[in-house]
């Protein structure tokens, strides 16, 4: 995901000379070429979220388009309200990009692992929120939150995502997209773990359960029409998730449902139950310590359609 | 040239007049950088009430948005909004807030209110103007308490890296905060020492005496490749007697004969507990 999002900056950053690239001593020599092609629209701001994340307001009020990137958690949490007030009240064309959400950055442990994100951006009014789920996606949400003029969060997995998209598909802000069809049971997801949902759907199938998966490449504007075509056409929601089961994706759906009038479907919310992320290891070995693993996924939705 | 001793004073008076008759507000930090504020804008600032968002204008940031109504009643002033905003402010339809909102209020450059944010965000103007190579100059007025916000330090270290000689950070230094005296609370002196430390060229003058803010202003860049702090020595409540230096003032709003003692110091008049 890293690559395509530096690979995306380049296109936009060739085009436009107000596409700035802002980081915060992160990225090591993953910027050398953007640096070496666009030594003017480069800026390493130092260990100081805070300051970018202003800094960035500042620039766009004056025209300019900063991506302000860096580790997801340092971003958000670090620098909330100068997002909240310079970023989301001044209503500033300012791209904030997080990387390492989840808990792909596995044996760093939890200062590391992005787990609540969703729900602290998500409350902020004017932001767009975007989750890819592979580096296809991310490619193409760079380049969406380019063309809107407000302020985007870009929640990014890190190097090695692997494909979720055997080919190319119409991409539109705010729609998600239904990756497998299924009758029984729906499954929603965001970011690095439709991967590993797709794996389960597939292992599902295998067992004669028609597990549909819908991704949620935007979080904020949640797709309404998306959440209650599924609550209606199969009666049973799974959402799964890296993050704290409360106020991420699965508090998005849920009220969405409330509102709707799907209150009685059939909901279960995979995540963290409302801890930090144990263990060390490789993701999967977190996948696996925190029961998001392809494995949890099947019994979860074996549970829910025997039920 | 403007009488600007008169001008300054006529500032108070709208000042006064806006907090006592309209929404109250923090009186004596207005009135600690009224000065300040009238040379800035009556003598030093590049830009046009007409058109106020000029691309090559200069920017001004209040990042101690708290004290708002200084700069509203400049703003009226010079014609940036009729002047019969200043009697709603803090009402219900205004458009003129406890803190400034540069969405709502011509003139102003960033919504500020939460201490620490103005100074980044002038980072960002200033350097996008030496990306543009314009003669676009950036100012912002902190409070000396808001120095005591990390933020503010993370901003002064990178405009030094960055050579934003084209920004002018004022501190309105009257020595106290919110609850008391700085010194007593979490203590910054020597102030010009720490901002010099971080890379800046400093100067200090005492931020009533008009001729002394000119001519900080009129050298600016003090130094070629460094950002500008020009530490103003004020009073708080400076134009009240009785308010100046007195902490408990920021929080509290005159009673009527508090009001009338003021009124004869600024040469207003109360009538019926309004201020005229």
């Amino acid at each position: 995901m890293r690559n395509a999002y530096l690979s995306a900056l380049h296109d936009l950053a060739k085009s436009n000379k107000n596409i700035l690239a802002l980081i915060s001593d992160n990225g090591a020599i993953v910027y050398d070429k953007f640096r070496a092609d666009f030594p003017g629209q480069y800026t390493n701001c130092g260990i100081s979220e805070a300051n970018m994340v202003g800094m960035a307001a500042g620039l766009a009020s004056s025209g300019k388009i900063p991506f302000a990137y860096t580790i997801s958690n340092f971003l958000v949490y670090r620098a909330y309200e100068q997002i909240r007030n310079d970023v989301c009240l001044q209503n500033m064309n300012v791209k904030l990009v997080g990387i390492g959400v989840g808990f792909v950055y596995s044996s760093l442990g939890p200062t590391h692992h992005g787990t609540e994100d969703i729900a602290v951006m998500r409350c902020l009014p004017h932001l767009t929120i975007f989750s890819p789920a592979d580096p296809l996606e991310t490619k193409k949400v760079t380049l969406a939150a380019a063309a809107i003029n407000g302020p985007v969060y870009i929640r990014l997995a890190t190097g090695g995502t692997p494909a979720v998209y055997e080919k190319d598909y119409d991409f539109s802000v705010g729609k998600a997209v239904e990756i497998m069809p299924g009758k029984d049971v729906a499954i929603f997801s965001t970011g690095s773990s439709v991967h590993e949902v797709l794996l389960a759907v597939k292992e599902l199938k295998k067992e004669g359960i028609s597990a549909r998966l819908v991704n949620f490449h935007t979080i904020k504007p949640i797709d309404r029409e998306m959440i209650v075509k599924a609550a209606r056409e199969t009666g049973r929601i799974l959402v799964v998730e890296e993050q704290n089961i409360n106020g991420g994706l699965a508090g998005a759906i849920s009220e969405i449902l409330l509102e709707e009038g799907w209150g009685k479907v059939k909901f279960c919310r995979m995540g963290l139950k409302d801890v930090f992320a144990k263990g060390y290891g490789t993701y999967d070995d977190l996948k696996e310590l925190n029961g998001l693993s392809k494995a949890h996924i099947v019994a979860a939705v074996q549970a829910m359609v025997r039920s | 040239m403007t009488d600007l001793k008169a001008k300054a004073k006529e500032i108070r008076k709208l000042i006064f007049k806006t907090i006592c008759n309209a929404g109250g507000g923090h009186l004596p930090t207005c009135l600690s950088m009224t000065d300040l504020l009238a040379v800035l804008y009556y003598e030093v600032l590049h830009i046009d009430p007409k058109n106020p968002k000029a691309p090559d204008r200069d920017r001004f940031i209040l990042s101690k948005g708290h004290g708002g109504v200084a700069l509203y009643a400049i703003l009226a002033d010079k014609g940036f909004f009729d002047m019969k905003h200043l009697a709603t402010h803090g009402k219900k339809g205004t458009i003129l807030g406890g803190h400034p909102d540069m969405h709502k209020v011509p003139g102003i450059e960033a919504s500020t209110g939460a201490l620490g944010h103005g100074l980044s965000f002038g980072v960002g103007t200033a350097l996008a103007a030496k990306t543009d190579a314009t003669s676009s100059r950036t100012f912002v007025v902190i409070g000396d308490g808001e120095c005591q916000e990390g933020s503010i330090w993370e901003a002064a270290l990178f405009a030094a890296q960055a050579k934003l000689d084209n920004l002018t950070v004022i501190v309105d230094h009257n020595k106290l905060q919110a609850m008391g005296k700085l010194d007593e609370i979490v203590g910054l002196e020597s102030l010009a020492a720490k901002w010099k430390a971080f890379g800046w060229r400093v100067t200090e003058i005492d931020g009533h005496d008009l001729d002394r803010i000119r001519e900080a202003f009129r050298n600016l860049p003090l130094e070629k490749e460094k950002p500008n702090c020009i530490i103003a020595h004020t009073i708080k409540g400076k134009g009240i007697s009785f308010m100046e230096n007195v902490p408990i003032w920021h929080y509290r709003q005159p009673k009527s004969e508090e009001m009338q003692l003021a009124c004869d110091e600024l040469g207003l008049q109360l009538i019926e507990g309004v201020v005229t």
